[in-house]
């Protein structure tokens, strides 16, 4: 294994010094980002290759309204159950954790089975439903079960657009999130005029994205390649695109530091409304809202997420804000560029 | 409260590791990962018992292909 290792850093070498320019690759998806740093790649490539992180942390890109409106009904005293990394995530008003700290009932889950179990001793129970498209085929699952969701699931691919039309954001290739490709398909990438290769979370794996990246970049070609094929098909996973489907519709939806992107949300479908706690709880919600002053913050998550700076560059990285003490979301989840920058970055 | 590092754990969200189908009940499988069982909801995939499976947040998302099985195998073992 290690051989195999040396000899792709090796080919890596020859082929980035023939390209000769400095080559920037954006790795989409927040696992990518952990691997990349626990394995240390930045230091076993070559100087002029540059790996940034993008907005592939589902944590991370939720929008500070959302968090305000879920603290606020579980402060109304509605029970919610939410994935662990979700606690810590400040909104402008508070996190979830805060909100459990002043008395709200605040559960954590690893899946939404555990929140249909909960539900069986607190029926009025809502679900806060984050993610991309890995995540939003189980809450479309639960939601035909009975649970009550406050949905602020998104789309990846939209996300892939609004960076591309951005002209500020240079990026010669794509290193594809696995799962979502998993569930999407290879196809749905095509519109993406940049060289990608959908890669799985090993750092093997990132390391042949980013050689099958080069040899695109010296053969002039624009195509998607599927790296991680031992799970990602080219069809996807038709039955879990199927339930997203008939649960979900697609709206506009603001993320955390990109602001408002075209088609990029899921809402529940009026056939479900009993179970859209958007619907179900509209007037509370109104009024939570009316409440939210946007709070000023120096946090670059947002930059961050785009690319457009490293962790280190924003002036609250490990001073004010470590871990223990996030000031954005960038540093809550482990899947965050500025968490793991903290946790494994020199 | 999970301590830091337990939550890293649980919240590795795109958890890459396959495991395999011992046994099914319904919409619910027992899995075997790398000598730990856990109960998975297979509802989104066609699975069979000694099928290997990659699972994101309680679920089934994919099968692997048996002739890929054998990469699987080499990747548990490391």
């Amino acid at each position: 294994m290690k051989q195999k290792t040396e000899k792709i850093i090796e080919e890596i070498k020859i082929k980035s010094a023939k390209i000769g320019r400095s080559l920037r690759f954006m790795e989409l998806c927040g696992t990518h980002s952990q691997s990349v740093t626990q394995n240390g790649i930045k230091n076993l490539l070559p100087k002029n290759i540059k790996l940034v992180a993008g907005p592939g942390c589902p944590v991370c890109v939720t929008d500070q309204s959302d968090v305000d409106v879920v603290a606020g009904l579980a402060l109304a005293g509605i029970p919610v159950a939410v994935y662990g990394d979700v606690l810590n995530v400040p909104g402008n008003i508070m996190s979830l954790k805060e909100a459990r700290q002043k008395g709200a009932d605040v559960n954590v889950i690893y899946d939404v089975s555990e929140a249909l179990k909960i539900k069986k001793e607190k029926p009025n129970l809502i679900f806060f439903g984050i993610g991309f498209e890995t995540t939003a085929p189980m809450t479309a699952w639960a939601i035909k079960q009975g649970l009550a969701v406050y949905s602020a699931h998104k789309l990846f691919p939209p996300a892939m657009d609004a960076l591309l039309a951005n002209k500020k954001i240079k990026v010669d290739g794509f290193i594809n999130p696995g799962h979502v490709s998993a569930i999407i398909g290879t196809e749905v990438y095509k519109r993406f005029k940049v060289p990608q290769v959908i890669a799985g979370f090993e750092g093997e794996d990132i390391l042949i994205a980013v050689n099958m990246l080069l040899d695109q970049i010296l053969k002039n070609e624009i195509k998607v390649e599927n790296e991680y094929f031992r799970v990602v098909k080219k069809e996807g996973n038709k039955k879990a695109g199927k339930i997203i489907g008939e649960v979900f519709e697609i709206v506009d939806a603001r993320w955390r530091g990109l602001g408002v992107i075209k088609n990029s949300g899921l809402k529940i479908r009026k056939k479900y409304q009993k179970q859209d706690v958007k619907f179900i709880y509209e007037d509370l919600i109104k009024k939570i809202k009316a409440e939210i002053k946007l709070k000023p913050s120096a946090c670059k998550c947002g930059l961050v997420l785009q690319g457009l700076i490293e962790s280190k560059e924003c002036p609250l990285f490990g001073k004010v804000c470590t871990p223990d003490n996030p000031q954005g979301a960038c540093m809550v989840s482990v899947e965050g560029g500025c968490n793991i920058e903290y946790r494994y970055g020199k | 409260m999970y301590p830091l590092a337990q939550l890293a754990d649980k919240n590795d969200m795109c958890l890459a590791i396959p495991g395999k189908i011992i046994k099914i009940n319904g919409q619910i499988a027992d899995v075997n990962f790398s000598g730990a069982e856990k109960e998975i909801n297979i509802s989104l995939v066609d699975v069979k018992k000694g099928d290997y499976i990659i699972v994101h947040a309680g679920f089934a998302i994919e099968k692997l292909e048996k002739e890929n099985v054998g990469e699987i195998k080499n990747l548990l073992r490391k």
